[in-house]
């Protein structure tokens, strides 16, 4: 064992303590001073203060209620200096004299609230009012505990782009009046899918990466599952919450194999499925049979079919009727092109290239897919497979011209030959 | 980073005490529900188990109990951004012990999983 330099030890004891409790800190003063940009810089504050403070007195026994002991006698040092907020300040007096007169179960007093203040600051940094991308930023901010530098890196933009976006977002939930409130329960569908939507749109910035770009996006993906799991425990009868971290978890999966040795794309049904994560395959699949106890929706439909590739040991298993059979559900619920080209491919695979034709020749005039590359790609591989070696061969040009990617424009120009 | 956490002891002659089980469910609750806890249980002493060895080209399988003086007592698996993380749960859920199983000793040694981020191709 090698001595470590101690203070850096002791900030790094910090760092960690940070990132498991800044999310129930920040939720936990939001509740209080009902505004989340200000809980933020609160915590923040205490963090300042237990940096200064820590490496000489060394890391208290319960880190967590001393962080936010702190952080409330900063909301009265700065609510005293803002008469406005005399209501406020009182609330927190009380607040505050009720958890003192329990102190040693400061812990429990915290606790009790900490689900239903995560939920909130999950629901408001997924607000509508804000932008997709302000969303996103506010959440890994927020929720994450990552700092603004991480999230400029991950989303490879500048440093103060983030911060802009992190500042006008706070300015927005308080110039909007947005409260700190779980949605009314008419509106809960639909500010769900918000924060769904979010989380998977983090899951894909770092799983539509290739490898070896920068080490954050592949800790993006960590960030989201964590993120889902984090929401599973707070909303375990949600059934499209339990799909989409389903989702997450079997995609998850397959990234030991997704990259060949020099970091080239290795499509899903040539991986090594040897490599795959058999620990996140069977608690994917475990969620997912929670989702579908509890309903359906396009995020559980999409971890069912992502789950008959986890269950096939190899490419030549996979129940491609099952999965032709459950797109054509997706379909139904949440049409779009882009799921009915996925379905030809699968109805295909299932029961012979012409059938899969029939489908793809049906997309053929939809103006969505204009200029997709994937259309004359998937019509190439069918008409490749009935031996219309001309027509498939137009198909894979077509293809490797439309394609803005390097990787992919090379995948199809092989099949030219 | 994915780290395993093994917890080793000298095997107690009591069964722990009912609170520590409580609060050590407790914190895996919390652990599980903050996205850092993927699995974790007990193990039996190895008594009930066995050892496969290989040694100087033969195999030999010997049922338990093992030599050591301490036997392995349970394992978690947590999924983390930092060895300190991993290390700041370990101590919370050593910190039950000290509270609520007087003269109890042990030793959690966290170790890091070997992930895709180790057979990366270089940048």
């Amino acid at each position: 064992m090698t001595a470590t330099d101690p203070l850096r030890a002791t900030q790094r004891a910090i760092e960690a303590v940070w990132r498991i409790e800044s999310a129930r800190l920040i939720a936990g003063l939001a509740r209080i001073v009902h505004d989340v940009g200000l809980a933020e810089e609160l915590a923040q504050d205490a963090l300042v203060v237990a940096l200064e403070q820590w490496p000489k007195t060394g890391v208290p026994e319960n880190p967590a209620p001393w962080l936010m002991a702190t952080a409330k006698h900063r909301a009265i040092d700065l609510l005293r200096r803002r008469s406005t907020y005399e209501r406020k300040l009182e609330e927190l007096g009380r607040e505050l004299s009720v958890q003192q007169a329990a102190e040693p179960d400061l812990d429990a007093a915290l606790d009790d609230h900490i689900g239903d203040d995560l939920l909130r600051l999950i629901f408001t940094a997924c607000h509508p009012v804000l932008t997709t991308e302000a969303r996103v930023a506010l959440t890994l901010r927020l929720l994450g505990g990552l700092t603004t530098d991480e999230i400029a890196r991950a989303f490879l933009v500048s440093e103060p782009t983030v911060a802009q976006r992190i500042v006008r977002a706070k300015r927005t939930l308080a110039s909007k009046r947005v409260p700190f409130e779980m949605p009314a329960p008419e509106e809960l569908a639909g500010r769900l899918s918000s924060v769904l939507e979010v989380i998977y749109l983090i899951f894909n910035e770092g799983y539509s990466a290739t490898a070896g770009d920068d080490w954050m996006r592949p800790a993006l993906c960590e960030e989201a599952l964590r993120l889902g799991r984090i929401l599973s425990g707070l909303m375990p009868d949600e059934a499209e919450v339990q799909g989409l971290v389903a989702l997450m978890e079997i995609q998850a999966s397959r990234m030991p194999a997704r990259t060949g040795p020099s970091g080239e794309p290795i499509l899903l049904l040539d991986q090594d499925r040897r490599r795959w994560d058999r620990l996140l395959i069977g608690r994917g699949l475990q969620a997912l049979e929670r989702a579908e106890s509890l309903g359906v929706g396009p995020y559980t439909l999409q971890a069912a079919i992502a789950a008959c590739h986890a269950r096939a040991l190899s490419s030549e298993d996979t129940d491609w009727a099952r999965i032709a059979a459950l797109y054509q559900v997706l379909a139904h619920i949440s049409p779009s092109p882009v799921v009915e080209l996925n379905r030809a491919v699968a109805v295909g695979m299932a029961f012979g290239p012409a059938k899969g034709l029939e489908v793809v020749d049906a997309l053929r005039s939809e103006r969505a897919l204009e200029g997709y590359a994937h259309l004359p790609a998937v019509r190439g591989d069918l008409l490749a497979k009935l031996g219309r070696l001309d027509e498939a061969r137009q198909e894979f040009e077509r293809a490797a011209s439309l394609t803005r990617n390097e990787r992919e424009r090379s995948l199809f120009l092989e099949r030219l030959t | 980073m994915r780290y395993l956490v093994l917890l080793k002891a000298v095997q107690a002659s009591t069964p722990p005490p009912p609170e520590l089980m409580e609060a050590i469910m407790k914190l895996g609750d919390e652990a599980t529900k903050a996205g850092a806890l993927l699995d974790t249980a007990g193990l039996a002493p190895s008594a009930a188990g066995a050892r496969v060895q290989l040694a100087g080209g033969r195999l030999s399988v010997t049922d338990g109990p093992f030599a050591e003086a301490k036997e392995m007592i349970s394992y978690a698996l947590y999924q983390v951004r930092s060895k300190e993380e991993a290390v700041e749960w370990t101590t919370r859920f050593m910190k039950l012990h000290r509270d609520l199983w007087e003269g109890w000793e042990g030793d959690a040694d966290v170790l890091r999983v070997f992930g895709p981020e180790d057979f990366a191709p270089p940048a």
